[in-house]
């Protein structure tokens, strides 16, 4: 009887979520399947297909390949070298790496913009070296810089936290039986990382999927993403069914890119903290 | 060695690309020039332009009240729900957790648009809009700090408590609540910092007229970069660096065994 | 006697700037079962790390056939190690983890298959291929790792406390098998613990070790019976230690009374420690005793009654069959060749015999 009574506490959370998480979705459901009529229609849907549509969706995906890439590619190593220092420092080390993560959002795409612009930091560093300057601000490559730089912290993390609860016996057993680097490289430390990985990916690819206030300043109007296109839909063009049309396709990829990745991760591979 | 130093320049490297930006914003807040590149001369012209200017400091007192406000309702609503899930079953443990997965993984665009056409529908986009979606993406937070606390917490000295004829109220309080008081600390300042970064659900759950820092710098750099932003980055990060050295190094700090 | 397989010679180990081996000798004789006893910290398990490879001494040298091994990485070595913790690859089954090795050296799908089996035979888990590890018990993954370790056929097989985490009766099952597994596998066994027990069941040597020294080498039953210092004596079994003064040879004083001995060549009126054991001490009437002495506790130990008497102002420690209740008059009777006798160490660092008894 007590077990139930304190069950109940969770009733308040419960609320809360059916009235402001269910609720929304179904909102977007609804305004995503009717016309502006109320009617029932598959075209805000399908609308997709529409070649801006289809471009934006096209580059955000490409994009959000690369950015996850890249990021997995820097913070592989980094994890490591964090993972092999020292106990003591280690904490406080990995932290340093974490901290910009908690820098406003924001602040961070307004320090890129500034170091990348024409008159900016890099271009004169370059101009003192006598070197020509780089036209980057405004292009997909910027874009894909400041998002690496938004979203690094959130791979190195998990791949860290899942290095460093490998134990180092496992490793001195795998020296012990004949394997060399590559072989404990590739057979031991990359299998039982897994998990870590597919967290990272996931937690890069989709926020770098789905951004469009990178793309909006820094690719001055000109890198058109698909949050882009459903953020004009509400904003300037008003067109709800549209825009929930669009954030339904949306919904379904980032839903599909976390169910290929979990497919290949173990069980507790979600959630970093 | 060779290898030793190979690491070095590597952590350097991304040390570098992580804190270039950082430090550019700091010193150029201090730049007695409007040049991005020029140093012409220490001032704190800037900061007094900050303070004075009004538009921008509505925004900060926005800001920290709905982080400060939703902070405390969602750790209040968290810890709840926290123990609610605590005494259920396996199952109904897989689901609660499950629902509440969703926030954290779901893209930040679609929460705000989401949120927004229930407001539009049902009331007006105001600040009160904002204060209820920052609690309803702080709540999974405070859940995930709080939760662990209370399995690793013993349930046998709960229970030894009972048995030692204290009332269950006052055996809570006595016994489980000193034990999950960290993870509620920590999921509190947790939640306070996601509150503090958020731009997207809170660009789309705004009320004309309202502006958190976030949406408040968007607006404004899609106008240009003015240097009183450098000051305010500034502050910024120093209030994030304090938050997180008092999460990390404070009281509540989560201590790791390593082997 | 068969040749010396692993020489170490002159080992000195420091993590920190505190020193945990001082300049260590041992060698372990081919087909040996070698069990290095001592506390936690006495540095048995940096010694075997050093085996291993996982250590580098700062000074000395690993000799292992004849040849110099001592910066030789533990993949190129020819022995294996069963962990304390078992070490088991988590995200691998049974047999992945015991064919790990197998495939390192590239030898044929048939060969491991055959491999696989006869190790799982060996240790009892016939038909555990296909098993994952979480599913295991841990005597079970204890005897994974065994096998895992075994397949490789090394000349030797290092155990670092494979048993301590086991219950007690797994433990006492477990010693035999791996008496068992020796006496098939004909290998030598280089094996830590800190119980004494099971170093007594299972050795051919011991290896007593306190603060990165030497105690003393021997067969179980030499260091049961003729330990050498005051050390060894309290850490093999129980002992009772007392301050006795050598007055020449052959005759001891303890507590102020005169015991005849067996020992020679103290000298003349020399502070030693005596060490008698429990089992050693008779209880007699009062009249018929060396000493005189009251029964302060008694517990039932099942084998034996573990009685305490205070007698001259020392609590004696005895084991008898017989009961003596709590507060009876007894009298206290040692056999001459029971006493040892033992020279008070110079300092908390004694350093004892290196060599092999």
């Amino acid at each position: 009887m007590r077990n139930l009574k304190r069950q109940l506490l969770a009733g308040p959370y419960i609320l809360w979520m059916a009235g402001f998480i269910l609720l929304p979705v179904l909102m977007i459901l609804y305004y995503a399947f009717t016309a502006t009529g109320g009617n029932f229609t598959f075209l805000n849907v399908s609308s997709i297909t529409f070649s801006v549509h289809l471009k934006a969706l096209v580059l955000s995906l490409k994009l959000g390949l690369i950015c996850t890439v890249i990021c997995l590619a820097l913070s592989y190593p980094l994890a490591m070298i964090l993972n092999s220092m020292k106990a003591k420092s280690q904490g406080f080390i990995v932290f340093i790496f974490i901290l910009p993560m908690w820098m406003n959002f924001m602040l961070r795409i307004l320090a890129w913009r500034m170091l990348l612009s024409n008159n900016g930091i890099i271009n004169s560093l370059l101009g003192t070296f006598g070197l020509p300057g780089i036209d980057i601000l405004n292009t997909p490559t910027a874009v894909v810089f400041c998002m690496v730089y938004d979203f690094l912290p959130f791979m190195i993390l998990p791949i860290y936290n899942a290095m460093s609860r490998i134990q180092p016996d496992i490793i001195e057993a795998a020296r012990d039986l004949g394997a060399g680097s590559l072989i404990i490289f590739f057979k031991i430390i990359v299998p039982l990382t897994m998990s870590g990985v597919v967290s990272g990916i996931i937690m890069v690819f989709v926020p770098a999927l789905t951004s469009f206030a990178v793309s909006d300043l820094l690719g001055g109007g000109k890198v058109l993403l698909i949050g882009n296109v459903i953020e004009q839909a509400f904003m300037q063009e008003y067109n709800w069914n549209l825009g929930s049309g669009l954030s339904f396709v949306l919904m379904i990829f980032v839903i599909a890119s976390m169910a290929l990745m979990n497919s290949r991760g173990d069980e507790n591979g979600t959630g970093v903290w | 060695m060779l290898r030793k130093s190979a690491q070095r320049i590597y952590l350097f490297l991304i040390f570098l690309f992580l804190y270039l930006p950082i430090v550019v914003l700091i010193v150029l807040s201090f730049n007695n020039s409007k040049s991005k590149v020029l140093w012409g001369g220490f001032t704190l012209d800037w900061y007094k332009k900050l303070f004075s200017n009004s538009a921008i400091m509505e925004a900060f007192s926005t800001t920290v009240f709905i982080s400060l406000a939703s902070a405390v309702i969602a750790t209040l609503l968290g810890t709840l729900a926290a123990l609610g899930i605590d005494a259920m079953k396996k199952r109904g443990q897989a689901v609660m957790l499950g629902a509440t997965n969703i926030p954290l993984l779901n893209a930040d665009i679609v929460t705000g648009i989401s949120m927004m056409l229930l407001f539009v529908r049902f009331t007006r986009l105001g600040i009160s809009t904002v204060l209820i979606a920052h609690i309803t993406f702080n709540i999974p937070y405070v859940i995930l700090n709080v939760l662990p606390k209370l399995k690793q917490s013993s349930r046998t000295a709960y229970e030894a408590a009972l048995d030692l004829g204290a009332a269950p109220l006052y055996a809570f309080r006595k016994i489980i609540w000193p034990q999950i008081l960290p993870g509620v600390l920590s999921g509190f300042l947790m939640a306070m910092t996601m509150s503090l970064d958020d731009f997207s659900v809170t660009y789309f759950t705004k009320g004309a007229g309202i502006n958190t820092l976030s949406t408040m710098i968007y607006t404004e750099m899609r106008k240009g970069i003015r240097p009183e932003m450098y000051a305010l980055s500034t502050l910024l990060f120093l209030i994030a660096l304090i938050l997180l050295l008092f999460m990390n190094f404070g009281p509540t700090a989560r201590k790791e065994a390593r082997p | 006697m068969s040749k010396k397989l692993i020489d170490l010679t002159h080992i000195s180990k420091s993590f920190d700037g505190q020193m945990i081996l001082d300049d260590l000798n041992l060698y372990i004789r081919e087909n040996e079962f070698l069990t290095l006893l001592g506390p936690s910290g006495c540095g048995k398990t940096t010694t075997l790390r050093i085996i291993g490879g996982f250590e580098t001494p700062d000074q000395g040298s690993v000799m292992f056939d004849g040849r110099d091994i001592t910066n030789l990485p533990p993949n190129q070595r020819q022995l294996n190690t069963v962990f304390q913790k078992y070490a088991l690859f988590p995200h691998m089954s049974i047999a992945e983890n015991i064919a790990f090795g197998l495939k390192i050296r590239k030898k044929s799908k048939t060969y491991i298959d055959d491999k696989i089996k006869y190790a799982l035979r060996l240790v009892n888990l016939e038909g555990f291929e296909k098993r994952s590890i979480e599913s295991l018990s841990g005597g079970q993954q204890q005897r994974i790792a065994i096998a895992r370790a075994i397949v490789n056929e090394p000349k030797v097989l290092l155990l670092d406390e494979p048993l301590g985490a086991l219950d007690l009766k797994l433990r006492q099952d477990m010693q035999y098998e791996l008496i068992r597994l020796k006496n098939e596998l004909g290998i030598t066994f280089v094996y830590v613990t800190h119980d004494q027990e099971e170093a007594l069941t299972m050795s051919d040597t011991i290896v007593v070790m306190n603060q990165g020294y030497i105690q003393q080498i021997g067969t179980p039953q030499d260091i049961y019976n003729e330990p050498v210092n005051a050390f060894v004596a309290d850490f093999i079994g129980e002992s009772n230690i007392i301050n006795g003064l050598m007055l020449k040879d052959r005759l001891v004083q303890i507590l102020d009374v005169k015991f005849s001995c067996v020992d020679e060549g103290f000298g003349c009126n020399v502070p030693v420690d005596v060490v008698i054991r429990p089992e050693d001490v008779e209880l007699v009437s009062p009249e018929q005793g060396m000493l005189e002495g009251h029964v302060v506790s008694l517990i039932f130990k099942g084998v034996h009654w573990e009685t305490e008497v205070l007698s001259n102002g020392f609590e004696w420690l005895v084991h008898t069959t017989q009961m003596h209740p709590v507060g009876a008059h007894v009298g206290i009777r040692v056999d001459p060749f029971n006493i040892q006798i033992m020279n008070k160490p110079e300092s908390n660092d004694e350093k004892a015999v290196e060599s092999h008894a």
